[in-house]
Order: C-alpha cells, then structure tokens, then sequence
C-alpha cells in the first residue's frame, strides 16, 4: 500500500510537470498512468506552445487574444496568471532540453498562430508536444528516486474519508490485475479530455474521459462542458489532425469552386482566425454546397514553400501520405472540422484546486477556466504545464500540514467486487465498441460546430438509453493480465458521464459562444449569459445544473470579429 | 474491397497454453492499416485480443509489433503493404492456394511477451535507455535566457529526439540477439540526442563511456535493420556512426575495444591499397603484426586463415604481399576529403528529399558553420551526420553544388 504525499494520475505533459514540481517542492510523489507516460496523448500537439517571450511582445496582448479568443468566458484572473507566468516557462523548458525552433541568430524562434496578434508560438518543427513530453519523462527518469512512477496502472476510484476529502485513489496493475489502495495527502487528476466520446476525433484511443467523469462522480463540478472544440483541419476518413501549424506557415484554405473563403468570413486573420470561427466558416461552406462531395474543403499547403514544409511540417507529410495518400507538398489535402479538444472540465482555481478538498486538476481535464468558449491553438500545452506546476507546487504545501489518511479495507473488496461483476458478465449485451460507436457518432452528428434544442435533446435521450445499455456490455476476457476488455468497459462509462454533461451544459446554454453555436440562438446574449455554466451530480445520478460568474478584471466583453 | 486473412500470434500466460495463431478474414481496403484491421477483429469479434495503441497516427509508439516479418508501427502500416511482404509466416505463395492474402502479426522481438501482441518493454528497452543518462547535463552557467544555438544545431538533434520509443529498432536488432547487454539502437540514438546537442556538457564522458563499454558503440555490426525498421526516420544505425565518428574523430578516445584503431586501421588499409587488404586488418587494428597486443589475436584468427586458405579465398601470396596499390584516383579522393575544414555531412533528415528540385544550398554542409569549442577547444562538428556514404566518398563536393541531396528517404 504506497503513501504519497502527492499522487499525481495520468503522466501527459500536466501530470509530469506537477511530478517535477511537487518533488522539487519537497513532496513525495507518486505518478500513475494507465499507459506508459511517453505514450500520453500530449505527445501528440503539434504546433507549438504560446508565451509572450519575445521583448516587443507583452502579457497583456496575449491575454487579451487569449480572452478574446475564449468569447469572454475564460476567468480573466486565471487567463492573467498563465499568460504572465508563460516566459519563465518557456525558459524552463528550454533550459530541460526541449529543443526549440532556433532562428538565424541562435535564439529562440516563433511562428504564427490562429487568433494571436502577435508571432509567439515556439515549436519544435510540428512535433512540439512530443519534443516536450520525452524531455519532461527524461527529467522523470532525472528524479526517479524522488518521484515513483507507476507505468500502466488503471485507476478505478478516488477515496475519500468521512468529511469529503480526497485521500487516494484504489488502482489495478494491468500487468497482473492486482488492485492497490494508494493513499496520499492529495491528489492531482491530469488524465486529460474526453475526445473519444466523439466519432471522428482527433484523440488517441486513451482519451475517455477517466478523470473528468471520476470527479464529476464522487461530486466535484463540471463547468464549460458545453464547449467542445472542433479542429478546422482535420483528415475527412479518420479524423487524424493537420496542425494548425501549416496555416501558421501560410497554408490556405480553399473551397471546391478554389475561392479563399475565409476572405468573407475573417477578413484580417483569413485562416488564422480563432478556430470556433475558422470551423464554423468551413461548415458553413460545406452545408452550402460549395465543399467537396466527400464533405470536406481543401487546405492548401503547397502556398508553404517545400523546404520549409519538409523542415518544419514533417510530420503532417507523412500523415498526408500515410493517411491520406497525397503528397501535401504538391496538392491540396481535403480537410473539415473535426473534435479536438474540451475546453470544459473539473472546476479548479488558479492552484488546480477543484471543488473537493484535496483534490486537484490539470490539464484538459481541468476547467480553471483560460480557454472559456474557445482555447486559441498553442495554449493547451502551456495551460497543462503552468497549472500543472501550479498543481504540484500548492498540493505539496498543503501536504506538509495535512497527516497521512488511511483507507478501510473494504474500499479494495468493493473495487475488486465491481471488476470481477464486469469480468463474470454473462454476456447478451451489445459489444462496447458497438455502444462507444453509436455514442460517438450521436455527438458528432448533435453536439457538433452547429447544436440546436432538438438535436441536443435527441443526444440526451440516446445518452440516457446507452448508460443503461452500458453495464450489460458484452466482455470477452475473463483474465487478469492485461486485460484492456474490462478497463474499456469501465471507460464507456465515463464517456457516457462526459457526453452527458456536455449535452446538458449545451442544452441549457441558450445562446452562441466561443464553440457553441445554437442554430436557435445564433446571437451571443451577455446580459444573459455571460457565465459559466456548472454541472454536479447528487447520489441519485441526476445531473443538476447551476452558474458562476466569469472573472472580469480588465477586458470588458465586446464584439468579437477577425 | 479485398479480403486478408489476418493472424494474430496470442499467448495468455494464464490459460497455461503455449503460444498460437488465431485467424481472422477481414474485408478493408488495402489502405486501411494492420492497426484497423486488429481493431475490427477486436470491436467485433473477440474483444480479449491483446495489442497496445492509441493515437493511430504514428506518434504515441504504442503499437510496434512483427507484420509478416518486420517490425513497425502497426497504425501506419497499410494492409497492402504488409500483405506483399514475402517471407516469415506470413508468406503468400499463390500456389498455395490461399482464400486471401495472408498478414501475420506477432510481438516484437528481443524483448519477452506479456500477452499477445503485448512486450515486456521495461525490462529491456526502458533498461537501455536509462542505461545512457538519458537527460541533458546542463552546461554552466545556465544562461539567464535560453541558450544560444546554431539553428542547425537543434534540427540536427530533432532527428533523434523524433524517436517515439516504440521499439521496432530493439526488435530486430541483430547485435542485440547475441549480445542481449548490446546497449542497441534506440537508446544509442538517444545518446546522440545529447551528444549532439550543444547546450550538454558531458560529451566527451558520455562518448568515453559509451565507448569504453564492451557493450556500447563498438558493438553495433552494421546491419541496417535498424535504420529500415524505424518508422520516424530517426535512422539509429546512422546515430551509432556519427558517436563512433565524434569519439575517435574529435575526442580521439583509444577506447579499450578497440574500436578506434579498427576504424584508423581500416582507413589507412584503404589509403595504402585502394581496395580492403584483409589479412592487414586485423594485425594492423591491433598495432602491426609485432605488437604484442596483436600476437594472440593473429593466434586466435588462425583457424579462419586457415579455412580461408583451404578454400582458395586467400594464398599465402595474397596474405603476406600487397598486390593492390592505390591508384591516384584514391590519392585524390583522400586529399581533397582530408583537406577540408570540416566534415562534410550529409542528412536527408534535415535537408529533405532526393526529388525536391527546388534545394539549394545547405543540403549538405560544410560543418566549419559550427559553435561550441569542445573539450579540446576544437570546434565540435556541427549539424547533420553521414547518411549516404557512398555518394559522399565519390565527390561530395560536386553533389552539394548540384542538388544539396543526394539519395532519398523515400519511406
């Protein structure tokens, strides 16, 4: 049974900076991942990581892009506090190993990005995420005496004792099945968004929601589960993304009949406008008829000149090979919006603190909330990493007053009892894959770029049908070792959750914001509706909605064009 | 739509089975990849199927596995592809008959199986990674910035740090399945990460180190399955020359392999006779046929000069004389390579593709553009790393003025 000061789940860019952090604070830590950290789905964010590092450039205009960006729903204080502390970040990076972008003079380099005023993206040619995780796990691997990972452990419960704190979670190795209570003075959730409760997505198989639906379950608020991000490009089959990166580069964006669409709907940023703008233009072309017949529209890429493309957008050349069949070097690729990112999550403060005590999140999995309706290309990693520190850095001084807790031993029989009812299922049920697809393709088709009352109330009801469709799942492996049937049994179950909340954040949200777009309120109302939206279950499951207000401090609402 | 028959090897260490092949038809296009076509199998039909994956994309590393007999990502591989292989189990003689092209997918290599599709990653590729100091060894002082680095430099090191640690290099490795200490490809690679990369201060330990142990740079064979196995293009192999080249080159480290007079030996040999005289090889990588150190190596060789003499590959003639002399071609070559003030290196990663028409310049590169003064104070190369000795050994200077490319990396 390992005690932790600080237990950290999920090892994707917020759960290895919160590592670092908590141990060089001081802490024990112990970091769980249900698949091996370099194998987190940030390792797949491209384009790069925004900070206001340059000397011409100042915090204060990337916060405003990034306010502006978010329709004003982002918390202007959190939005302040990321944007000001994003340099010394940079720097931190940098000075671990990552290798950034150099330009001519040996310094750090930049490129443009949708929705920034000014050039302050650092890259790593267009495999930034990737570069950032295996220089973070190569510092894990620094300090692996102070900080104990444990590789492709699945965790299955947070624990809490009598007065509501949060005070470890129950886990199973997937090597052997076994179930260990981890206990720890706190936790920080950093599993990341719920992409797979969409069909196509642009997330890893991994990504399901794990933390998002535990928390939401033992009674923390959801908030922004409404705001889903679609990607503006997107591979039309499997939903694989092209960075926006290319259009960072100069790419552009071409309708069937090769008019540059986004000239009428983004007149000064063209492509790189916010990306709810970019995706709902794309969209729109489509549904009018002037995309292609496979409902995509065209990124051009051949605008980039081809050194600079094999140099800095290597790896969407192969995708576009691998994937796609074209050379993006020589022809337009066929792209269309496509589900990215969840701007929503567990409510936390600017310290990752949710609303249960003891319990912290970071990442995609959090909602602090800096990204509000809409999170501007780039600012995702540097949201994981600035709270993720921020996480590990207070869950560490909180652990120094609060004493070791322990667990009864009759969590662990519960949990063991829960796992070996999905493992004995007599079977009868629909397969699980057959539930996650219909579940997928019912968001994609009604919590999309364009919602509207009746879409969203049909997804409510085929969500509600699935939860109790959900446990009589079909599950083939009745073994221990490696047993990926059951923990995806277990993973339908929190995308359900996820799907739910998003469904009912998006049905009470009567009005067009950021990546809401409600076909029947297509105005944004802030007299109404500048807040956030929360969204609690009680012991009962039935989801109860409630409000909070946004953070104002110096950029009051306005219109928001491009 | 094409019809394969997809065999999955299984082992379930529980059901106290030994391992087998089930067999699965699936109907996809041919560009549909292995990955989709085990998932099918698995989200339709047998849901205890066991294979690591993700992202789907080719950068989480999660699925590497043997399909028909290479290793590779099994997302990015594309069924055609694996179905036209033709050797191992998945072999697809048409005379046989089969209802459907056959694509056999096993575990990995050089590591031991858990379940399935699944490996034993940690006790053997993890292992050899941590085996390198796989971190950045901060030159002091920090700088209060970020460091100033050539723009090359970071591009060059990218190459290695694209490495997704998928193990598809570990599992084919020849060295390493008769030396299972061989610290291998990815984690070598991972070396030159460091090497390679301006702002770490302990190259020359890391080399010396690297060096030094009998399992390390030296004990690489040069069998390319490396370089054809990833599927980054991070090309290993290429990685392990270029630390093989920094330590005996630059930091001229007499390693207690051997390593660095072989090399030395072997480039003198061919100065001397234009062509590779053999029987000088292995006396002179030891000093000369009187040097001591030499004597129980020849002693040790003898049974092969032996064989090789009974079978005609050798006379005593052609041993202990030099029929070869090398032609001024050769001269040439070796004065016009040795008279540069750098090396010249050639990567394909940074400079592109063979067909790119367009390149010019900084294809290849003359390595004096280079910083930091190593240990010695020299300057330490910058840049790329040989990738296509073939074309350089013949007038690499020609070939830079030309295209900046020379053979592709059409992968």
């Amino acid at each position: 049974m390992p005690n932790q000061d600080v237990l950290i789940i999920g090892a994707g860019l917020a759960g290895q900076r919160a590592a670092l952090a908590a141990a060089q604070a001081g802490a024990t830590v112990g970091i769980i991942s249900k698949v091996h950290p370099v194998r987190s789905h940030s390792v797949a964010a491209a384009g790069g990581i925004n900070a206001a590092l340059n000397p011409e450039d100042t915090w204060e205009s990337h916060a405003f892009d990034t306010v502006k960006g978010s329709d004003y729903l982002g918390d202007q204080d959190a939005i302040e506090v990321m944007c000001r502390e994003a340099p010394g970040e940079i720097l931190w990076l940098e000075h671990a190993g990552v290798t950034f972008h150099r330009n001519e003079t040996g310094h750090l380099g930049t490129r443009a990005f949708g929705g920034a005023s000014a050039a302050r993206t650092y890259y790593v040619a267009d495999i930034t995420g990737h570069a950032i995780l295996h220089v973070l796990y190569e510092q894990l691997m620094k300090h692996s005496t102070q900080v104990d990972s444990y590789e492709e452990w699945f965790t299955t419960d947070l624990l809490q004792d009598d007065d509501g704190r949060c005070i470890g979670a129950i886990c199973r190795n997937l090597r052997d099945g076994h179930l260990e209570v981890f206990n720890a003075k706190a936790v920080i959730l950093a599993t990341g968004g719920c992409g797979q409760a969409y069909k196509p997505t642009t997330n890893g198989l991994i990504v399901t929601g794990d933390g998002i639906a535990q928390a939401y379950r033992i009674g923390a608020k959801l908030m922004d589960m409404e705001m889903v991000q679609y990607h503006p490009t997107t591979l039309a089959g499997n939903g694989l993304l092209i960075t926006e990166g290319a259009r960072g580069e100069g790419a552009w964006l071409l309708n069937a009949e090769g008019d540059r669409f986004m000239e009428r709907y983004a007149p000064n940023k063209l492509e790189l406008a916010s990306r709810d703008v970019v995706s709902r233009a794309e969209q729109t072309e489509i549904n009018e008829g002037h995309g292609f017949p496979d409902g995509t529209v065209a990124l051009d890429i051949t605008k980039v000149p081809r050194r600079r493309t094999l140099e800095a957008l290597r790896e969407i050349v192969n995708i576009g090979r691998d994937f796609a069949g074209v050379d993006i070097t020589r022809e337009p690729i066929h792209i269309r919006p496509g589900q990215h990112y969840i701007m929503g999550g567990v409510k936390t403060d600017v310290d990752g603190q949710t609303t249960i005590p003891g319990l912290y999140a970071a990442g995609e999995v959090a909602c602090v909330s800096v990204h509000g309706g809409n999170r501007l290309g780039a600012n995702s990693l540097l949201d994981t990493l600035i709270f993720g520190r921020r996480s590990g850095e207070h869950s560490a001084a909180r652990a120094i007053q609060t004493s070791m807790p322990a667990t009864p031993a009759t969590r662990v029989a519960d949990a063991e009892r829960y796992i070996a009812a999905i493992i004995n299922r007599d079977g009868g049920g629909r397969r699980v894959a057959a539930i996650k697809h219909e579940l997928g393709e019912t968001m994609n088709q009604y919590a999309a770029v364009f919602r509207d009352a009746e879409g969203l109330a049909t997804a409510h009801e085929i969500i509600r049908r699935l939860k109790e469709e959900a446990p009589r799942a079909t599950v083939d492996d009745r073994g221990s070792v490696f047993n990926q049937d059951v923990i995806g049994a277990i993973e339908l179950g929190y995308m359900l959750d996820c799907a739910e909340a998003i469904v009912i954040a998006a049905e009470e949200r009567k009005e067009s914001r950021g990546a809401q777009f409600r076909t029947d309120f297509p105005k944004r109302n802030d007299d109404v509706w500048l807040k956030h939206i929360d969204v609690t279950v009680n012991g009962a499951d039935v989801p109860e909605v409630s409000y909070s207000p946004v953070t104002i401090t110096k950029w009051e609402p306005q219109e928001r064009t491009y | 739509m094409p019809a394969y028959t997809l065999r999955i090897r299984r082992f379930d260490p529980q059901s106290g089975e030994a391992p087998h092949w089930d067999e699965h038809t699936v109907d996809m296009p041919e560009t549909q990849s292995v990955l989709d076509a085990i998932l099918k199998v698995r989200d339709e039909v047998d849901g205890s199927v066991g294979i690591r994956c993700s992202c789907q994309q080719a950068i989480c590393g999660s699925c590497g596995v043997r399909m028909n007999g290479k290793p590779g990502l099994a997302c990015n591989t594309h069924l055609g592809e694996a179905a036209e292989r033709g050797h191992g189990v998945g072999w697809n003689p048409p005379e046989e008959g089969q209802v459907a092209p056959v694509i056999a997918v096993e575990p990995m290599g050089n590591m031991p199986v858990i379940r399935d599709l699944i490996v034993d990653m940690d006790a053997v590729h993890w292992k050899k990674i941590r085996r390198v100091t796989p971190w950045l060894v901060n030159q002091q002082p920090v700088p209060e910035r970020e460091y100033i680095v050539p723009h090359e430099n970071m591009v060059d090191v990218t190459q290695t740090m694209a490495c997704i640690q998928c193990g598809a290099c570990v599992s084919d490795c020849l060295a390493m399945e008769v030396d299972p200490l061989f610290v291998g490809p990815a984690a070598l690679a991972k070396a030159y990460r460091f090497v390679g990369d301006p702002r770490d201060a302990q190259h020359r330990e890391r080399l010396q180190d690297l060096a030094e142990d009998e399992h390390g740079i030296y004990d690489c064979t040069h069998c390319f399955n490396c370089i054809d196995a990833c599927p980054k293009g991070v090309d290993p192999m290429s990685q392990i020359m270029r630390l093989r080249r920094r330590a005996g080159s630059d930091y001229e480290i007499e390693d207690r392999n051997n390593g660095y007079r072989h090399e030395h030996a072997f480039v003198n040999n061919i100065r001397r006779n234009g062509l590779l005289h053999e029987a000088d090889l292995l006396p002179d990588s030891y000093g000369g046929k009187f040097n001591p150190r030499a004597v129980p190596e020849l002693i040790g060789a003898l049974p092969t000069a032996m064989t090789a003499l009974r079978r005609g590959k050798m006379t005593p003639k052609t041993a202990l004389g030099h029929p070869h002399k090398a032609p001024a071609e050769v001269k040439r070559i070796f004065e016009k390579v040795e008279g540069r003030s750098g090396r010249v290196e050639l990567n394909l990663y940074v400079t592109g593709y063979e067909d790119e028409p367009e390149a010019t310049g900084g294809g290849q590169r003359e390595t004096a553009t280079a910083a930091e003064p190593n240990a010695q104070g020299r300057p330490e190369s910058v840049g790329a790393g040989e990738r296509q000795p073939a074309a350089e050994s013949l007038d690499a200077d020609a070939v830079a003025s030309e295209t900046g490319t020379t053979e592709g990396e059409t992968r």
